[in-house]
């Protein structure tokens, strides 16, 4: 073993790599762009492609073509980016085409500040969809988790054939940190599943009992058709409202039904605490910090840190908040995730606090409110 | 051969419309160059050529209006030995200009076929980017204040290979549509032809309008000497075969031991080209040296080689958890850029802070200790005060040891660069200690 010094961006690359990246597309964008510089490092020696895009929207088309040809792809981009994203988002969520994208966060709105940190983008990741289907998003405490997380980003995207969003932040992307590579524990490589050469083929055809249809590429021997259109299983055109409402159905259950497959979370528990710090992203640390401060005081307080952001974990989060009689949610915006507790845990005091000036969240601040409320 | 169009699917364009043609005399020029289906890829765009991709039974892939160039770059660049052709119209072309453009620079294999039916026939006949001047069309007078683009002059000038113009109704339309698709490269076909649906409605436009209008506008021939040069799937191939592989990330074994225990910040103030950012990575390195935990973040201006240029550092024998400075252990202060960005820090330095400043770099009042070093008066260079600033701290044995400090130069630095670090940083050392 031995410590290597890595920052966040680097670490997502590395961990594409060790998932089996093959193909990137980019766009210089601060804070992401030390994505594309390392992606550009290794994969063209490795007989991968790297593409510089003439934009966001060109970036990630390259992938979904190159995605539907087998291949597996990652884009990385910031706020501005993300939001040029959008229409190609709502494409590979309805056409079913895998894809890491990572959205390294700074702060908004619009080209905001581009050396500044945020969590501002975390509702947007999920409805920035025309059809407001779900997605996951997987949120990334420090290095290693940028590591852990992209890998797991690319299995999930090749399980269940849709857009995997790493939701960073310029706090945990632009640091440099240091990580023990050999001391991880590395999640299997999975492959999206093919079609069998035996049985008949349909492009959006799905076995009984699975949700996710098996993939063919295009330019194998079968032919493949992907459209953004409103499709049948065939993957042409359809106006059948049966039809439709099965498709949509499906690619809401997809996601919504496994998530316990894919609910990743830490946590710190205080014996005698009467209250539940819920945290994610880089502002997960100054909560930890902030729960082990009042560890002996009279306020004792546990520490929940979501790493599955969406679809909302729901079950694993009403479980753990089910013994505390309150709630504390910090993050670095002004109220988007809170949201979605207050929705949940409607018997709980939720105490929120929230924070966009491009400065972390202290841990003076959380332990504050866990004090004071 | 056998026809490429789906038998299932037959065409439903309106009656009369050029599209329909067009289709033909692409199917003719796939079955003519022996093309199998499953080595063609039809991409199509939004819109009435939108279509092609259904009344084929190739691979198809149809996505999101004038972003159908960027599909097909990345099938081709997955898939180098496909047929990859791209059906758009005046529509797509302008909704995708920077697309159409940058597909032209790169010269990917792909055949772009423009449908060019000046208008947009699908919503309601609104001008398109190539739509004349005195045309009647569905966007009212908007059209006169706009002039039409000829794609071929800004295809040949954004340095595609292949640019040609035809007509639908053109005896030669299938050889025009072969030789594009069998040219190695990028090639552009601006294909004019009638909307019977919309344009013709309110416009005169006949196939003999259409011929003599072609027959008037510039030459093209020069842009297939000019344009000349190697694919680009090919040259990024070749390209990337004279690459190294990189090397895997380094591993720090422990070799030296920590000079205090627990959570130590460091922030480095300086200006741009003070090698404060290298600084802050040998701090991180010597850490790690010694098994600590380390983090170091930096700020600096967009715009370099002027401003400030601030690190903060953070070494720990436990895992890191929050990331921000809080109460740091030691400040080492270069240039007033740096100090100007935390003032408000400085003034609330604990006693225990230790501070090494240069001589003449101005600090707020307060409480904490300070070491003061003349760098100038050493005729030490500027972008080696922050190096120097750690051998000082190595030197009182806070933070860092001299032990760590080398084994971070050994890490950073080549063989070369680490004897002349090292002489400089004793060298410096032991003139400072004579003070």
């Amino acid at each position: 073993m031995g410590l290597t010094l890595m920052e966040g961006n680097e670490a997502i690359s590395w961990g594409a790599m060790a998932a089996g990246c093959n193909f990137f597309a980019g766009y210089p964008i601060t804070p992401a762009t030390t994505i594309y510089n390392t992606m550009l490092n290794l994969l063209p020696p490795q007989g991968g492609v790297c593409l510089q895009g003439e934009d966001e929207i060109a970036s990630i088309g390259f992938c979904l073509g190159a995605a539907m040809s087998g291949m597996k792809t990652m884009t990385a981009t910031s706020g501005p980016g993300i939001s040029l994203y959008s229409e190609q988002i709502s494409f590979a969520i309805g056409s079913e085409i895998p894809i890491v994208i990572v959205d390294v966060q700074r702060l908004g709105p619009s080209t905001g500040s581009a050396t500044k940190g945020a969590d501002g983008d975390i509702q947007f990741l999920q409805w920035s969809n025309t059809g407001g289907l779900p997605v996951i998003v997987l949120a990334p405490v420090d290095v290693k988790d940028c590591y852990l997380l992209t890998m797991q980003a690319f299995n999930l995207a090749e399980q269940y054939r849709c857009p995997v969003f790493i939701a960073a932040n310029k706090e945990v992307s632009m640091t440099r940190e240091t990580i023990d590579l050999d001391g991880l524990n590395l999640p299997q490589k999975i492959d999206r599943r093919t079609a069998a050469v035996d049985q008949s083929f349909l492009p959006f055809g799905v076995q009984d009992g699975e949700l996710v249809p098996d993939f063919l590429p295009i330019g194998g021997d079968r032919l493949v058709r992907q459209t953004s259109s409103t499709h049948g299983a065939d993957g042409y055109i359809t106006t059948a409202p049966d039809q439709i409402a099965k498709m949509q159905q499906r690619l809401d259950d997809k996601l919504k039904k496994n998530i316990s497959a894919f609910t990743y979370y830490d946590e710190y528990l205080v014996s005698g605490a009467d209250t539940l710090v819920i945290a994610y992203g880089v502002t997960a640390r100054a909560a930890m910090t902030a729960v082990k401060r009042v560890q002996q005081s009279k306020t004792k307080a546990s520490l929940l840190i979501l790493k599955t952001l969406w679809p909302v974990p729901e079950q694993l989060i009403l479980e753990k908040a089910a013994p505390y009689q309150r709630v504390v949610m910090a993050e670095m915006n002004l109220g988007q995730y809170v949201r979605e507790l207050q929705r949940l845990l409607t018997d709980k005091k939720i105490d929120f606090l929230g924070q966009m000036d491009g400065e972390l969240i202290k841990p003076g601040q959380i332990q504050e409110v866990i004090q004071n409320g | 051969m056998d026809s490429l169009l789906n038998s299932n699917r037959p065409p439903v364009f309106c009656p009369g419309c050029s599209h329909e043609q067009v289709l033909h005399a692409l199917d003719k020029a796939l079955m003519g160059m022996g093309l199998a289906a499953k080595d063609v890829v039809i991409v199509s765009d939004i819109g009435c050529s939108g279509l092609f991709d259904t009344f084929f039974n190739t691979h198809a892939f149809h996505g999101l209006h004038g972003r159908a160039l960027t599909y097909a770059t990345g099938i081709k660049m997955a898939r180098p030995d496909l047929k990859v052709i791209v059906t758009m119209g005046d529509g797509g072309l302008g909704i995708g200009g920077a697309h159409v453009l940058s597909s032209c620079r790169r010269n990917i294999d792909l055949t772009l076929l423009v449908l060019n039916n000046f208008n947009y026939g699908m919503t309601g006949g609104q001008c398109s980017s190539t739509t004349p001047q005195d045309a009647q069309v569905g966007s009212g007078f908007l059209n006169k204040l706009e002039k039409p683009l000829d794609i071929c002059q800004v295809a040949g000038a954004a340095g595609a290979p292949y640019v040609a113009r035809i007509s639908t109704y053109d005896k030669e339309l299938v050889e025009g549509l072969e030789s594009a698709i069998a040219f190695d490269g990028f090639s552009l076909v601006d294909i004019w032809g009638i909307c019977p649906g919309r344009y013709t409605r309110r416009n005169k436009i006949t196939p003999k309008n259409i011929e003599n209008d072609l027959a008037k506008l510039p030459d093209l021939g020069a842009y297939k000497i000019s344009n000349a040069r190697e694919e680009y799937g090919r040259a990024y191939r070749q390209e990337a075969a004279k690459l190294l592989p990189s090397g895997k990330p380094v591993r720090i074994e422990t070799s030296c031991i920590a000079p205090q225990p627990g959570r130590l910040e460091v922030v480095v103030l300086g200006s741009a080209g003070q090698r404060i950012i290298t600084a802050g990575e040998l701090l991180c390195l010597a850490g790690a040296a010694a098994g600590c935990h380390a983090a170091q973040k930096s700020d600096y201006p967009i715009t370099v080689m002027r401003g400030h240029s601030v690190s903060d550092i953070i070494l720990s024998d436990t895992e890191i958890e929050y990331t921000g400075i809080g109460n740091p252990a030691v400040v080492i202060a270069l240039a007033p850029e740096g100090v100007n960005r935390r003032k408000k820090m400085l003034t609330y330095l604990s006693p225990q802070t230790l501070v090494i400043k240069a001589s003449g770099v101005e600090l707020p009042p307060c409480q904490a200790s300070i070491i003061e070093v003349d760098f100038k008066a050493e005729k030490i260079k500027s972008q080696d005060w922050a190096l120097v600033a750690l051998a000082v701290l190595a030197q009182q044995n806070t933070v860092l040891t001299m032990d760590m400090l080398k084994a971070a130069l050994q890490l950073r630095f080549n063989a070369g660069q680490y004897e002349t670090a090292i002489a400089m940083v004793e060298k410096a050392v032991v003139s400072l200690c004579r003070k």
